[in-house]
């Protein structure tokens, strides 16, 4: 109901103002002639963007709260398996060869999709008696060298063209979105979320560690790859079409956890909405407080950074 | 003569590339409870999960209610044994209730939701520990000996035939460390084989029929309590005198340290 109300109010508000009664018009609820400028604005781009901001939003909170119920650790984000690296890569790489915009969120889709695989083959690889632990340092060190992939690429850039358009990118943002990136993102995040709505009751069960979980009658190692490939596919498909949105996955999980305790079968639907309505939020902000655009990444640490002191001075005394 | 519930042979166990022990056998019958004492180090922890199907099994067989588990899913292996773990405080604040229902898993598919049946089980195996009262409390705000017992709950709704716990008093005060152990007796009284690890020779004076003594990855004393847990086991296994002295006219013994005197 509160995340409706945000998408009507983002609908409504920005460079070209909109009413609330052409929003009715265009939804069909009214039979008011509706300008071509409104028409548009609603559809083509307000739109598409608000949904986007939604779904960006959902899908980084929920995959956060499955990693970090599937790792056994409340500080891990949805980039903790070198997702976010890679599709950064994958999209500077795209922008220093001049792609168009499609051509960069393919790369980064596919370079977030390599990266996890990447980690996922060398700590299989390594075998170890904490395959958790393994996964997750592997993550950190894969990262850590796709990052200087970037950083390589920024040095050789056009600092005239390339390099804005980079760093913009870093930063994240909604602000190219439009009805085709809609058509990858829907579907992509609504088939992801599959496995971890299906296998919600298992991942309380994951989140006790892997061997009271196998103790227990789980299978650990097909529930573990499920949702680390369904929430590796919605984080890439994210961060494909805004580029890096830090602090969301990090910090919705923990918010819905206070509201609804850690059971992930009522857990999933509060991050989901939480997180569809603090991405709108944000990036309706974005667009309409400055001037220029402000990069969502920014607005969203700034945000997050105190929320997440909080976050943590709260738990050292009672736990997530 | 009633048959054995879990009867392992020559079972060698231990990690990967590295076998801890072997030539591992015992059985026990419905009702039996079995102390495992041992050295720090001595494979304790490593022949348990071996047993549970937690680490892979590096030779022998193990049998439950007769049939071969090697071939056993972790989902089959859980409907049979029950496994109660140290307690660890874990990152995720569960209700009590919540982490007892997590017993319920084996009994269902993955995708499958508990109902009302799973939850009135674990209600049951909540009352039968004593502990229904606790089933809204935060899982990390409990105390250590509470959780033990949630832990121990939580195995009884997996409703296995066998129930093994790791060293279950480890971490207790001495109210709770009795509390548990008279729970596991209880727990045998009612049909269920139990194993359990301990460092505590008196435990198995208390509450158990047999005990076997691991080490140097051998179980090669295994017998009733008074006629393993001597002064001569004591020192070959711990490397100290002790004097095994017998409490009033009860079955109880204790051992006490001639370092101590």
């Amino acid at each position: 109901m509160a995340l409706a109300v945000l998408a009507l109010v983002a609908l409504a508000v920005g460079a070209y103002p909109v009413s609330l009664s052409e929003i009715a018009s265009a939804l069909g609820l009214r039979s008011a002639p509706l300008s071509d400028a409104a028409q548009t604005v609603i559809w083509q781009i307000r739109g598409p963007r608000v949904i986007g901001a939604m779904l960006v939003g959902a899908a980084l909170s929920s995959s956060g709260a499955a990693y970090q119920g599937l790792f056994r650790n409340p500080l891990v984000s949805p980039d903790i398996l070198g997702v976010a690296a890679g599709a950064a890569l994958g999209a500077v790489l795209g922008i220093y060869l001049s792609l168009p915009v499609i051509g960069i969120e393919a790369l980064s889709f596919g370079g977030g999709l390599v990266a996890v695989t990447l980690v996922y083959t060398v700590a299989a690889g390594i075998g170890h008696r904490d395959p958790v632990l393994v996964l997750v340092l592997t993550g950190v060190v894969i990262g850590a060298l796709l990052g200087s992939g970037v950083a390589l690429l920024k040095y050789l850039a056009d600092p005239l063209n390339q390099l804005p358009a980079i760093t913009f990118w870093l930063l994240g943002s909604l602000a190219a979105f439009n009805r085709a990136d809609l058509w990858v993102l829907a579907p992509t995040v609504i088939l992801a979320l599959v496995p971890l709505a299906l296998l919600r009751w298992r991942l309380d069960v994951m989140s006790l560690g892997e061997e009271e979980a196998t103790a227990l009658g789980v299978n650990v190692r097909s529930v573990r790859g499920a949702v680390i490939i369904g929430a590796t596919l919605m984080t890439a498909a994210s961060v494909s079409v805004s580029g890096i949105v830090g602090w969301v996955g990090l910090l919705v999980p923990h918010l819905a956890r206070l509201i609804v305790g850690p059971a992930f079968a009522r857990l999933l639907p509060m991050t989901l909405v939480i997180g569809a309505g603090f991405l709108l939020l944000v990036d309706t902000v974005a667009r309409t407080v400055g001037v220029v655009e402000m990069p969502l990444g920014v607005l969203t640490a700034v945000l997050g950074t105190p929320v997440f002191i909080w976050l943590l001075a709260r738990g050292r005394r009672g736990g997530w | 003569m009633v048959s054995a519930v879990i009867a392992i042979e020559a079972l060698s166990f231990g990690y990967p590339g590295r076998t801890v022990g072997d030539a591992v056998s015992f059985a026990l019958e419905p009702g039996e409870v079995m102390c495992l004492l041992g050295p720090n180090g001595g494979g304790k922890s490593t022949l348990l999960k071996t047993v549970l199907g937690l680490l892979p099994l590096q030779g022998g067989t193990i049998r439950v209610d007769g049939e071969d588990t090697a071939d056993w899913t972790a989902q089959r292996r859980a409907l049979s044994l029950g496994y109660v773990p140290q307690s660890g405080a874990g990152q995720f604040a569960y209700s009590v209730a919540e982490m007892v229902l997590m017993g319920r898993t084996a009994h269902h598919s993955a995708f499958a939701p508990p109902g009302a049946h799973d939850r009135a089980i674990a209600a049951e195996a909540m009352a039968a520990l004593g502990i229904s009262a606790l089933a809204e409390r935060d899982w990390l705000k409990i105390s250590g000996g509470e959780r033990q017992l949630a832990l121990i709950a939580r195995a009884l709704a997996q409703q296995p035939r066998v129930l093994i716990l790791d060293e279950p008093t480890a971490n207790l005060d001495f109210g709770n460390q009795v509390r548990v152990l008279a729970e596991v007796r209880r727990l045998a009284a009612q049909g269920l084989a139990v194993i359990f690890a301990t460092h505590h020779p008196e435990q198995a004076f208390a509450c158990a029929d047999k005990v076997a003594v691991l080490h140097a990855g051998r179980l090669e004393r295994q017998g009733t309590p008074d006629a393993i847990i001597t002064a001569e086991t004591m020192r070959t296994v711990y490397g100290i005198e002790v004097e095994i002295v017998p409490v009033g006219d009860s079955r109880l013994k204790i051992c006490v340290p001639k370092d101590w005197r």
